[in-house]
């Protein structure tokens, strides 16, 4: 049974999709009831990693025991997991938005750190870890629809993220610039609204804004520390107001209060004019086109929300979600999908039962996106830009194997509806949901169907179309778009 | 009106959906242009490339004194003699392909090269070099340009991205240009097997095959899927080449050995572009050994192989390679034994057709304000040469197009005559 196209596009944009278990749940629900279930996920209990190794859900691929605390193998396998299972799925979504957003590559952080402590400063969970680190995703899943204030202070204090843009060598005598730069190049305001100065006041800022390395029995790990003797303590002075009152210079404190410094300035950057509407405007881009623009009347409203809930991001996701912007059908597959959605959606619709999150990430790699591996701190490059004749093979070629190993599946459930090619391709076409086929593809599947000889139904035909058509469907241009 | 990138991508989108040569066609329209015969290939250092670690001016005391941490000794620079000011230089350590490259003269070096205002952003560099568009970096990459003044039909492997992402340069008007980073990998796969298999493939390709006009999105991934399975056999070719020089197994080098492969099978293609990171070297640069260090050896170790094996095989004279990066970096080094970024950089150039040498002038380096060779209050080298006079001399004189009309005015400059 098909879910109602609203349903189903709050599915895809707010979560991976939907199995069809959890369509057809969806489909007893009303739009704004969706709504509120996805945005108030506290009321679900975050429990989805208590099933990894369960039988039924996605299986885990490992060398030894299943570490996704320590080894970034795993915590890959864990992201994927959750993407698949969560009861949750706006906060993985969410979660997935602010890696991107706060790109940090575990290559470079190994090399600086070593690879246990970057596999810990990325993926590490608080419960499960020996000393209690939070990993930078988990900082991600904590602050999912958090406050933006709040999240760029722990972003910035953040191990990974400390690492990352060298912010460990920010010294008093030789300012490192990398943070201070990306902060409000790419994580706040925008390039064009910063100055070459600003940034070198800005490193000034955070000088002292360092890591420390810790080692307790065979554990090495990185946690942030401020280290006042690094500090600068002069005066720093903007081109942009830092305070409410419009003051442009940081006075000079002492280096015991100079932490101070580096908050006010990251109050100044959530504060900054431009900081409101840039988010929005992604935020549209992710939620609900990258087709169209959205209007300035709603970058405005989302803007005004993001500015007088004191930068609530659940009360302005809330408000996106709700708007007739984002619930107008034109939107509805309007959107590159990026390689995780692909997956991860292909997986909920087609099935995972013997199917294992380790088998899909190289298939992710082959797509152009490697959890915690953006390009660079601007992220991975989205919309057109997934899709080239390599990726796009790959993507074929995931559906291919995914429907390979869930093909005797996928014969059961198809078969009170593979009567005829017809019913089975509606079948299948509901199960998947792709964007709209138009009469000539509708064509194109069903000379696949009746190409080989006549329809009989018998079970080797439907296990071999429906896993055929699982290739076709999950493989084609239209299922590319979410 | 500001762009975003994304809203460059969407607003490009429709550029996409021009339709591709029948695969029947291309085997002949490949061999009619590999007839003609030169490529080139871009080889783009991301992340900013220290041009002052690359080239070293060993005998220039600020350079010692404003990199204590980071400088090569004058003892272990490779030299290669004096530019026209008369600053005797030396290549890193690491690069002693380059150097040998060098002395058989078909390694051009252009110092200081860069364009006015410099963005010290990765991205907006990036997007300037892209666009070759300082004031206004949107739109199509000059790449992009000189593929949509090839005729039409268009084969889709006339441009061969080697990396994941397809680069801003290369981004057309009316030509897709297939990214294909592994070409073993590059094969359409089916569920099932035998005579199935083959209804899968010939389903896929009547299934993209729809361009509708009014669904420019749609029909972009559809040319590209229509591209990708056009382009299946000929790349599978290359994926089984046999090099005639040992590669590097380095992503430079596997990447350098499928140019290769390319050329040596006649698949046709005109740009090839090649990429390689790590160049943002903030932190613990090093000198003769260390990050950079080691930088440079995989791109060395990449391109020696690359040049003997098109020499081995007479291709030398039919391709060049030509390397840059976004900026240089900052003079004085960090407190992190590293770099920040910089301005003026480096471009290289070599091949066969290349008239090898030093192009240009160093900066002297000594930190006053009112040195012409540097800008940004003494920390940063100024540019002297227009970078799109590099383009221009390879528009106009190794692809044979008119770079006033791609480059959008003329950046010609008689002193870059490295071709």
């Amino acid at each position: 049974m098909a879910v109602d196209p609203a349903i189903a596009h709050l599915a895809r944009r707010a979560g991976f999709g939907y199995s069809p278990a959890e369509g057809a749940t969806l489909n007893q629900m009303s739009v704004s009831g969706a709504i509120d279930a996805l945005v108030d996920y506290e009321q679900v209990p975050d429990t989805v990693d208590d099933n990894i190794g369960t039988p039924g859900f996605l299986g885990i691929t490992t060398r030894g025991p299943f570490r996704p605390n320590e080894r970034i193998t795993d915590a890959r396998q864990r992201v994927l997991f959750r993407m698949v299972h969560s009861a949750r799925p706006l906060q993985e979504k969410m979660a997935l938005f602010w890696h991107n957003h706060f790109a940090t590559g575990f290559g470079k952080i190994a090399g600086q750190i070593g690879p246990d402590a970057a596999s810990r400063a990325l993926g590490a969970k608080p419960s499960e870890d020996a000393n209690g680190l939070r990993g930078q995703y988990e900082l991600f899943r904590e602050y999912a629809l958090g406050n933006f204030r709040d999240l760029l202070i722990q972003v910035s204090q953040d191990p990974a993220m400390v690492a990352w843009l060298d912010g460990d060598t920010n010294l008093k005598a030789n300012p490192q610039e990398n943070y201070a730069r990306e902060l409000m190049e790419l994580f706040t305001m925008g390039v064009e609204f910063y100055t070459e100065s600003d940034v070198y006041e800005g490193a000034r800022v955070f000088t002292g804004w360092n890591l420390a390395s810790n080692r307790t029995a065979d554990t090495r790990y990185a946690t942030f520390r401020f280290r006042p003797e690094q500090h600068d303590t002069e005066s720093k002075t903007f081109s942009f107001p830092i305070y409410p009152d419009g003051g442009q210079t940081i006075p000079a404190r002492s280096s015991a209060d100079g932490m101070q410094d580096g908050l006010d300035f990251i109050n100044a950057v959530a504060a900054h004019p431009e900081t409101g509407p840039r988010l929005a405007r992604k935020l549209y881009a992710f939620f609900v086109s990258e087709f169209t623009a959205p209007s300035e009347a709603l970058v405005q409203q989302l803007a005004g929300v993001y500015y007088a809930t004191g930068y609530d991001m659940r009360s302005v996701v809330r408000t996106l979600l709700s708007s007739a912007e984002f619930q107008d059908p034109t939107h509805y597959f309007a959107r590159y999908s990026w390689p995780l959605e692909f997956v991860v959606r292909l997986i909920k619709s087609v099935g995972w039962t013997g199917y294992s999150a380790g088998a899909a990430i190289t298939p992710l790699a082959n797509t152009g996106q490697i959890l915690f591996e953006p390009p660079d701190v601007s992220g991975w490059r989205l919309g057109t830009d997934w899709f080239s004749t390599g990726t796009l093979l790959a993507r074929m070629n995931f559906a291919s194997s995914l429907a390979a190993n869930q093909q005797f599946n996928l014969r059961d459930a198809a078969t009170p509806q593979a009567g005829t090619p017809e019913g089975l391709l509606g079948y299948m076409v509901d199960r998947l949901e792709p964007g709209p086929y138009d009469t000539q593809v509708e064509n194109d599947l069903l000379d696949y169907l009746n190409a080989g000889g006549a329809w009989t139904g018998s079970s080797a035909q439907v296990r071999t179309k429906a896993a055929g058509l699982a290739h076709l469907i999950g493989g084609s241009s239209e299922y590319q778009f979410v | 009106m500001q762009f975003t990138r994304r809203e460059f991508m969407r607003g490009g989108v429709a550029a996409f959906t021009v339709g591709f040569a029948a695969p029947a066609f291309l085997s002949e329209l490949a061999r009619a242009q590999s007839a003609t015969g030169r490529s080139l290939v871009v080889l783009y250092l991301s992340g900013g490339n220290d041009a002052l670690s690359t080239l070293v001016p060993y005998t220039d005391p600020s350079y010692y004194s404003r990199r204590p941490g980071v400088a090569v000794p004058a003892s272990n620079v490779l030299q290669v003699g004096a530019d026209l000011s008369g600053h005797p230089l030396g290549l890193h350590p690491s690069l002693t392909g380059l150097k040998s490259i060098f002395d058989a003269g078909r390694l051009a070096i252009i110092q200081r090269t860069g364009y006015a205002d410099a963005s010290r952003s990765h991205f907006k560099g990036t997007d300037i070099l892209a666009t070759a568009n300082p004031q206004s970096a949107q739109g199509t990459g000059w790449l992009g340009r000189y593929l949509d003044t090839l005729p039409s039909p268009v084969d889709p492997l006339s441009a061969w991205n080697t990396a994941n992402l397809l680069p801003h340069a290369l981004q057309a008007a009316t030509v897709g240009v297939p990214s294909i980073p592994n070409a073993t990998e590059y094969a359409f796969s089916s569920p099932n097997t035998g005579v199935e298999a083959e209804y899968s493939a010939a389903a896929s390709l009547a299934m993209s095959s729809h361009l509708p006009v009014e669904q420019p999105q749609l029909s972009f991934v559809n040319s590209t899927a229509q591209a990708a399975l056009a382009t299946l056999d000929r790349v599978g070719a290359v994926a089984a080449y046999v090099p005639t020089a040992v590669y590097p197994d380095t992503g430079v080098g596997r990447a350098l050995q499928a140019v290769a492969g390319s050329l040596a099978t006649q698949v046709g293609t005109k740009i090839f572009w090649v990429q390689t990171g790590g160049y943002d070297t903030h932190a613990s640069q090093g000198t003769v050994d260390g990050g950079y260090a080691g930088l440079l050896s995989t791109l060395d170790g990449g391109l020696s192989a690359f040049y003997e094996d098109l020499s081995n095989q007479g291709l030398l004279n039919q391709t060049m390679v030509l390397q840059f990066s976004e900026f240089g970096r900052r003079v004085s080094e960090n407190g992190s034994a590293g770099t920040d970024h910089g301005a003026g950089g480096l471009m290289l150039a070599l091949g066969g057709g290349v008239q090898g040498g030093l192009y240009g002038t160093a900066a002297t380096l000594d930190d006053t304000p009112d040195n012409p060779t540097l800008e940004n209050n003494g920390r940063d080298v100024k540019y002297e040469t227009d970078f799109r006079a590099v383009y221009a001399r390879v528009i106009d004189d190794w692809l044979g197009t008119d770079s006033v009309s791609l480059l959008g005015g003329d950046f010609r400059n008689s002193a870059v005559d490295f071709v």
